[in-house]
């Protein structure tokens, strides 16, 4: 086997200066009755070449969509070359978590200036170096807001229904109750939040833009929030708060979302970004690795993980969050996406996804489609087709386009990026009148 | 270094977007719109390429030297991994397009979860843990809901061996249960009289690696199965150190009936200085009900993701997990199959009793049979002797070029510095360190003093900690 | 190590001393304070809040350690030191003047005095 380095005669020398015949009796430990002695039933190993040239076959039964008007959760942006090229770099991808601060100042700096970002965008004052995804965000800041004898937290239904799946998970096992607030015209209804909002319940959590697209009045719901002595956690959309009031601003205590659209690809899935922000006031309740700047022996500024007593390896089962490993090879990425869009670029990018999402509802309107709800949105929207979704979407995938989500009932969830703007729509609306024959 | 903030020149912009005339027919309503832009950087391309270059001249990977870090498994990682991950034909596949346009991602899926089933010994495998601490949280609710199902609610402790990884306790408070430590024997093994006495019909599991932190294989194993399944408990299998045993043993075997992977640790994919990682979970056929769902089956030629409820957490993450990183474990099953699997376990154990057999001398912990992957040498007697303490010797390792070894840890031991080499590493690197080791034992002998300021050849020494803790900055701007 | 006479005190080492009828300021000990090391941090109750003795009230952090702090009395908490949560550093500096909380209607009752707190130092040091 030539992958791993060294000669078969190093390890006989290595396995003498022992006292030892063979790597065997390096295991007497363990018991005869549980070692495997036929060996594992799995293929021998095929080397690079072989490999490569499988996986290469396996990934060309994907289909690539050459225009993506699906979103729900996994957007396509436009990632300009230097983020790939930045994040390459050997040093950040096989690097540790920087425990020894002397050998990662990069790695450390990176994840500050990440932190810094985040910020900016969210409008709040503290954030960590990141979860795994949004879900999990909106899943740990669930475990922030938990309060001595309060554990029930209102989730608004306009939330992703796979986001509020992972929330359900971490409050349940933490022995908090989630309990849903009624949605009305596709957004949260306000009326029942208040009616909702007893002293028993110690968070409420909305997303906005929600799952519908739609853009929530986050401002008048912190109003009732807050009024009710609870605190309230925001879902938000990366691209869309570069130009959206911010939950800072609509006063927010905690905000969350995916960093997927920051210069990830949509990677069946993952590896994504969950990043999570606070209020100074709850900063020592984030869940994770914080970096924090400081001064060296010799009165030098430098980067350290910091207010490291709430984690699990010091604080253990007092610990709110077992988080160890986190996503920061995906928040370098969202990093180097922000520095090289700069604050003009990603304003561009936000009002192109608004602009031409508006313009495919339009279209879509023309071709007897209707919108579902009245509320303004960012870059999703609902409809009401006037054709089969399965139907409709099996046609546009004969055209390299993939459709709008199928919700169900005939309505679908339709997305538009920068990436899909008059062109690549009408091309679309194109395609749909030919399927409505 | 200046931060990217302050590289910042007010009104540079990059030409990346062509102008959409669409955004002045279709512009949002100005109250719909955030009082001031973010202060993000204003950069040309340029600086922002050299700010990240010389931020990673300030980085250390594994590409860089030498990485015994314990317990984290540093091995080497194959650029052919990354370069089969960065196909456009799995990074340009959305979640929810329909799963006949998903054949290749479901068939890595699949393909992964049968290998990492037959390699664990377990009857069925959830890829979707984006780490192994989320694998512990989802293995643990796995346990909650076993015990809920049997309606067996008096399991309320989940055992805790006191040489456990700080996420097995921190995991199980998580989930509502109370901890209890299992205390170590002299001889660094789960003490099995205290295991019996207080594993009852109050245990919902016991969380256990093998090997365990101090490199040492449980060789108890069965009959601290026995006594936890005896009790009607569940026993748990902490994969961070599954490095040791690829072909070896397998957790399945040796009894366990949940365990998480750290796929980041044990199938070579990257760390990317703190992730993403995976923590796929495997159970024993009887538990397969219970992982999160949709999971890939295969039948008639044709792969899905199938079931859409779980007995136990529906879901983990918003999607199916880490694919990318999967997609590199697959890489490394393939390319090294059966055989080079446990050559890499076996190779692993080697080069740690290598490093051991050169290192123990400055130890007083002393290791009676051969460790496992990795092991721990105890500075006590030196830090004793001479006042220069584990931290001192590590960061002095920093000068020789090598990252250092875990300090601090496990907490059972005085002024701990574990080592894990792993099977990438050569005769020849374990030689040097053993001779930097040398050289800076002597240093500490005749010349402590020069070791409590080191290291010197790094751009900033020791930072000031409790200044960090105490008035935390944590980002640039002040408001 | 620095045991003041007047003060009474806990196996989890607390001090406790008496300001008025039933009413105690607490804090932590100068060998508990010893042991942190450099305090970062002060997670404290809030007035109101009602305890039993024994009860986890507090917790101080230093960089690398986190630590419970016990409620020594049965009582409510009737005022708390907010300079603590601005600068924990206090504590390192004059660990007794560096009070906790005060609690309301609380009894003595059951806790060390001084020469008591010093023998069961002994005893754990010893250990």
């Amino acid at each position: 086997m030539g992958y791993i380095p060294g000669s078969s005669r190093d390890s006989l020398s290595m396995l003498m200066s022992l006292g030892l015949d063979n790597l065997d009796q390096l295991y007497t430990d363990v018991p005869a009755g549980v070692k495997l002695h036929d060996g594992l039933r799995l293929p021998a190993g095929l080397g690079e070449m072989a490999a490569t040239r499988m996986l290469q076959d396996v990934a060309q039964k994907n289909t690539i969509y050459r225009d993506v008007f699906l979103g729900a959760g996994a957007y396509r942006h436009f990632i300009p070359a230097a983020v790939d090229n930045i994040a390459s770099r050997n040093e950040f991808v096989t690097a540790y978590t920087p425990y020894q601060a002397e050998l990662n100042q990069g790695v450390l700096q990176s994840i500050f200036e990440y932190q810094t970002m985040i910020c900016e965008l969210t409008g709040m004052d503290a954030s960590n170096a990141s979860v795994y995804d949004g879900a999990t965000a909106a899943g740990e800041a669930c475990l922030m807001m938990q309060a001595r004898k309060k554990s029930t937290i209102l989730v608004s239904e306009t939330t992703h229904p796979q986001v509020m799946e992972v929330m359900q998970a971490y409050a349940d096992s933490a022995g908090m109750q989630v309990v849903p607030v009624a949605a009305k015209d596709g957004a949260t209804d306000l009326e029942s939040l208040q009616s909702l909002l007893g002293s028993e319940v110690a968070g409420v959590y909305m997303q906005s833009p929600n799952y519908y697209g739609v853009i929530e009045d986050i401002g008048a719901a912190a109003g009732l929030v807050h009024a009710a002595g609870a605190l309230l956690a925001v879902g938000v959309n990366p691209i869309a708060a570069a130009i959206l009031k911010t939950p800072g601003e609509q006063g927010a205590d905690i905000a969350v979302g995916d960093g997927q659209p920051l210069g990830l690809p949509l990677a069946f899935g993952g590896p994504y970004l969950g990043f999570i922000t606070c209020k100074t006031a709850l900063t020592r309740r984030l869940p994770g690795r914080i970096v924090g700047e400081t001064d060296d022996i010799n009165g030098r500024r430098a980067y350290v993980l910091t207010l490291q007593a709430r984690e699990q390896h010091i604080r253990r089962e007092k610990a709110s969050s077992n988080i160890c490993s986190n996503q920061a090879w995906c928040a370098l990425r969202s990093a180097a996406y922000m520095s090289v869009m700069g604050p003009g670029g990603m304003s561009e990018c936000a009002r192109q996804c608004y602009a031409n999402a508006h313009y495919l509802l339009d279209c879509l309107q023309a071709c007897g489609f209707s919108q579902a709800y009245n509320g303004d949105f960012f870059h999703e929207f609902v409809v009401q087709s006037p054709i089969d979704p399965a139907l409709l979407n099996a046609q546009l995938a004969q055209s390299g386009i993939l459709g709008g989500l199928d919700l169900g009932g005939g309505n679908m969830l339709w997305c538009a990026t920068e990436l899909t703007g008059k062109t690549e729509i009408d091309h679309l609306i194109s395609k749909i009148k030919e399927v409505a024959g | 270094m200046k931060l990217i903030f302050e590289k910042s020149t007010p009104g540079q912009a990059n030409d990346i977007l062509p102008a959409n005339p669409l955004i002045s027919q279709y512009a949002p309503p100005t109250e719909a719109l955030r009082a001031n832009a973010p202060r993000l950087p204003e950069a040309a391309e340029v600086a922002v390429v050299r700010h990240y270059m010389a931020l990673s001249r300030m980085a250390f990977g594994v590409d860089n030297g030498f990485y015994p870090l314990g317990s984290c498994t540093m091995k080497y990682n194959p650029k052919a991994a990354e370069r089969a991950a960065s196909s456009p034909h799995f990074t340009d596949i959305h979640p929810l397009q329909s799963q006949d346009s998903a054949q290749g991602c479901i068939e890595v899926m699949y393909r992964l979860q049968e290998a990492l089933n037959e390699v664990s010994g377990m009857g069925a495998t959830s890829l979707m843990p984006a780490a192994g601490a989320q694998g512990e949280w989802v293995g643990i609710n796995i346990v909650r809901a076993y015990h809920a199902h049997n309606h067996d609610t008096k399991r309320t402790k989940v055992l805790v061996p006191d040489s456990a990884h700080g996420t097995n306790p921190a995991t199980a408070a998580m989930c509502g249960y109370e901890v209890v430590n299992i205390p170590s024997g002299p001889d660094g093994l789960v003490d099995v009289d205290a295991l019996e006495q207080a594993a009852d019909n109050t245990t919902a599991a016991l969380m256990l690696t093998n090997p365990n932190t101090l490199g040492k294989f449980e060789k108890n194993i069965c009959r601290i199965a026995e006594i936890v399944h005896n009790a009607g408990g569940l026993l748990y299998y902490d994969g961070a150190n599954m490095n040791a045993i690829m072909g070896v043993t397998r957790p399945g075997d040796m009894g366990f009936d949940i365990m998480h992977w750290n796929i980041h640790k044990t199938l070579a994919t990257p760390h990317g200085g703190g992730g993403p990682g995976s923590g796929p979970v495997g159970v024993c056929k009887a538990l397969a009900r219970f992982l999160p769902t949709p999971m890939a089956t295969f039948a008639d030629g044709t792969y899905a993701l199938s079931g859409d409820d779980s007995g136990g957490i529906k879901r983990a993450k918003i999607f199916y997990g880490n694919f990318l990183v999967l997609v590199k474990a697959l890489y490394y099953v393939l390319a090294l199959g059966a055989d080079g699997l446990k050559e890499a376990s076996m190779r692993a154990v080697l080069n740690a009793n290598y490093l051991l057999r050169a290192l123990e001398q400055y130890s007083s912990l002393r290791y009676d049979s051969p460790c496992m992957h990795e092991f721990v040498l105890s500075l006590d007697t030196l830090k004793e002797q001479t006042g220069v303490s584990a931290q001192d010797i590590a960061k002095t390792m920093i000068d020789y070029g090598v990252h250092p070894p875990t300090m601090y840890f496990p907490l059972t031991v005085g002024e701990a510095l574990m080592f894990e080499p792993t099977e990438t590493e050569s005769r020849q690197t374990l030689d040097d360190m053993a001779n930097i080791m040398d050289k800076i034992i002597h240093t500490a002998k005749n010349d402590a003093d020069l070791l409590h300021t080191s290291p010197y050849t790094t751009p900033v020494c020791r930072p000031d900690e409790v200044k960090a803790a105490r008035e935390p900055k944590l980002r640039h701007y002040d408001h | 190590m620095n045991v003041p006479e007047d003060l009474y005190y806990t196996k989890s080492h607390e001090w406790v001393r008496l300001v008025g009828d039933n009413h105690v300021r607490m804090g932590i000990t100068d060998h508990a304070q010893e042991l942190m090391g450099d305090i970062v941090y002060v997670e404290l109750p809030e007035a109101g809040e009602s305890f039993d003795a024994g009860e986890n009230m507090a917790v101080v952090e230093s960089v690398k350690a986190a630590s419970d702090v016990y409620a020594p009395v049965t009582a409510v908490v009737s005022a708390v030191n907010e300079a603590l949560a601005d600068t924990p550093a206090l504590i390192n500096g004059a660990c007794y003047d560096a009070w906790f909380v005060e609690f309301d209607d609380a009894s003595i009752l059951g806790l060390l005095t001084a020469d008591e707190y010093k023998k069961f130092l002994e005893t754990e040091e010893a250990h």
